[in-house]
């Protein structure tokens, strides 16, 4: 059976390395491009995200090439993108993809619906086969976390920028060929040396800015202009609130994140769908780590987000740190975000000089 | 006499001043763009020739900012290119020097600016939509056939606004040609709709921001009486709107040039020969990889000055391709 999924960030180098292991043949998911988002916008309901439509997008992209089945992760909660696997399914099935979804909710919320879907799965190779390539998916989720946040840490100090965009796209290649725990961990190391080795000014202390938002557009760098790029190439460290590893520990494999949630709960005590919560936490979490200033990324119309965004003032003034919030929507113009985030990155230079004047 | 440029190139204006080393505002000139960034720098600059020439005012550096700020920093060789949100901040503490808001409505963005002791602490912009800003009200006074110098004062002489729906700008064109039908003054209407759009602004822009005195309003949609007199009544503070209104963002990148040039000792200003030059703009679409980026060359007599649009820098550097 012909397999595909959607893109997002790096997790195509696991999900596609898992299945094939799995006995599936996987149709690779392309990198997002105008023509995704074109496709997405076209059979999408006009006041669909951003994410609903790429994602849409990115299935009649695959199933083009003969996808047959197409295998997502269930959304958390009151959000739209709940909904959103079954709502896709229809719209290919009318266009006249017969494609089956499999849409995987968290298996201590429905152990009964997740064993009948992993049945479906390994059922090709058996479940040993799993286990096995399992443990190295996830090691090579791990890596890839750790490969990418050494960037984030990297590429503000980083003398050439291209010279270190670079060396992490090898590294991420060489983390895609391992194929056993150890190479998973040689690959690690190699891709960590790469980046290492790239001429870096490590006396500057760069702004340190937490990225926050719905999970789509805060992975997918086609979704949010590459805006971790644009921020640690303007001198800023950028620590991104969802990495791969943790969100499939808390919302694939069990419900998770209730820390972050805790540290919601003085400005919104319950869930909201989607991020929301979590969003508001995570500025309490990153104002009492000291980060200098935090970006919030929503697809435009996301409800979470939207509620977010609104309690933000209040959390904003109480913990003393900026936070700026961009929605999302098909604009491919890169101008205007650039324009924000460096008016955002001034903000946060000044307000850093004049507390180290006092 | 040592003195600095700055240029604003906007969406609808583009726009020039000259200030000596106190700051002051020798020269001003606000033009339209008119979807040709390059031509109109050029015009601009032969334009600030003239008003400046047998004065011994020397230009010891330059300064850009607006959403052509990279194009225009590229023509006449700037010192700094920076955002509008600084430049504007900038610009309105200079002026006032102990303002702790700004309201800037230009032609397709909006933003609000929070400054604390001098320092801005928070801003916001539009985002997607751009209802409320000053080409909506361009082409509403086109539709009215009501020159836009004179749709402010119109609104001033209503005496019972009618109620617009603010929220997207074709909606609000469905309305006001709903209440047309029905009957209702254009004065009226006016009034209403200047109400609507600072309604709009307060909700979306300002959604949130703490709006304190003294308020300084600049921008474009700064010159119209019947805005200004709507954010006095709906904010219960006296407005600002400083002389050089229209140009403040030029002011802000003509102070930071000047700051910057103090610190690095030399200006990389290119002369008012650019205005005679043949600046060729081109683009291409590249087919290195799926993101299919849309590279812009700028070049002088086939030799490429600056390009950009890459995401990946290959295109960065100029010598690849001559």
């Amino acid at each position: 059976m012909k397999i595909s999924f959607p893109y997002m960030g790096t997790s195509h180098i696991v999900v596609s390395y898992l299945f094939e292991k799995l006995g599936f043949e996987v149709i690779y998911p392309p990198t997002p491009s105008k023509r995704t988002l074109s496709l997405g916008v076209q059979y999408a309901p006009e006041f669909a995200c951003l994410p609903f439509k790429i994602v849409l997008g990115t299935y009649l992209e695959v199933v083009e090439k003969g996808a047959e089945i197409l295998i997502t992760s269930g959304g958390c909660g009151p959000c739209r993108a709940g909904y959103y696997g079954e709502l896709h399914k229809r719209i290919l099935h009318d266009l006249g993809y017969p494609v089956e979804m499999i849409v995987i909710e968290p298996p201590l919320v429905e152990p009964l619906d997740f064993l009948r879907k992993l049945h479906k799965i390994v059922k090709p190779k058996g479940i040993f086969n799993l286990l096995h390539y399992g443990r190295i998916a996830l090691e090579k989720l791990k890596a890839l976390d750790v490969v990418e946040s050494t960037l984030h840490e990297l590429r503000p100090l980083a003398l050439d920028k291209q010279q270190i965009n670079q060396a992490y796209i090898e590294g991420l290649e060489l983390i895609r060929q391992a194929d056993s725990v150890k190479e998973v961990i040689e690959a690690k190391k190699a891709a960590l040396e790469m980046l290492e080795s790239v001429p870096a000014d490590h006396t500057f202390k760069p702004l340190r800015i937490g990225l926050i938002g719905e999970i789509y557009v805060v992975l997918e760098p086609a979704a949010n202009h590459d805006i971790e790029r644009l921020l640690g190439e303007r001198g800023a460290y950028v620590h991104r609130s969802i990495f791969l590893a943790n969100w499939t520990r808390d919302n694939v494999l069990a419900h998770g994140e209730k820390d972050i949630r805790a540290m919601a709960i003085p400005y919104l005590n319950q869930m909201v769908g989607g991020h929301g919560q979590n969003s508001v936490g995570e500025v309490v979490r990153y104002a009492e780590e000291g980060f200098d200033g935090v970006i919030q990324l929503a697809p435009f119309t996301c409800i979470p987000e939207i509620v977010a965004k609104s309690i933000m003032p209040a959390v904003s003034r109480d913990k003393n740190i900026p936070v700026m919030t961009l929605f999302l929507d098909e604009q491919t113009g890169q101008a205007g975000i650039e324009t924000r985030i460096e008016a955002f990155l001034d903000l946060l230079w000044q307000k850093r000089k004049k507390q180290e004047a006092s | 006499m040592q003195a600095y440029l700055g240029v604003d190139v906007g969406s609808v204006s583009t726009n020039l001043v000259v200030i000596d080393d106190d700051g002051n505002v020798l020269v001003d000139l606000y033009l339209r763009t008119q979807g040709q960034p390059i031509q109109a720098v050029q015009e601009g600059m032969k334009q600030v020739e003239e008003a400046i020439k047998g004065k011994k005012i020397e230009i010891c550096g330059v300064g850009t900012t607006g959403s052509a700020r990279t194009l225009s920093g590229v023509i006449v060789g700037a010192d700094t290119v920076k955002n509008e949100i600084t430049a504007h901040a900038v610009a309105a503490s200079h002026l006032v020097p102990d303002v702790q808001t700004v309201l800037e409505i230009g032609g397709q963005d909006s933003k609000i600016i929070i400054l604390r002791d001098g320092i801005v602490v928070d801003f916001a912009m539009n985002t997607v939509c751009a209802a409320g800003t000053g080409s909506f009200l361009d082409h509403q006074a086109a539709r009215l056939n009501i020159p836009i110098e004179d749709f402010g004062g119109l609104a001033l002489q209503s005496e019972a606004s009618v109620r617009i729906a603010g929220r997207c700008s074709v909606f609000a064109e469905s309305d006001m040609i709903h209440k047309q039908q029905m009957g209702h003054p254009t004065p009226d209407i006016i009034a209403g709709l200047c109400d609507a759009l600072v309604r709009n602004y307060l909700n979306n822009v300002g959604k949130g921001k703490e709006i304190l005195a003294p308020v300084v309003f600049q921008g474009g949609v700064a010159a119209n009486v019947g805005i200004r007199a709507a954010f006095e009544k709906a904010l219960g503070l006296k407005i600002i709107v400083p002389d050089y209104f229209k140009v403040m963002g030029a002011i802000g990148a003509a102070l930071l040039a000047k700051a910057t040039v103090k610190e690095k000792g030399e200006t990389n200003f290119r002369g008012f020969v650019v205005s005679d030059l043949e600046y060729q703009a081109s683009s291409f679409e590249c087919q290195g990889c799926p993101n299919l980026c849309e590279i812009v060359n700028i070049s002088v007599d086939d030799k490429v000055l600056a390009r950009w649009g890459g995401r990946c820098g290959k295109w960065d550097t100029l010598s690849k391709t001559g």
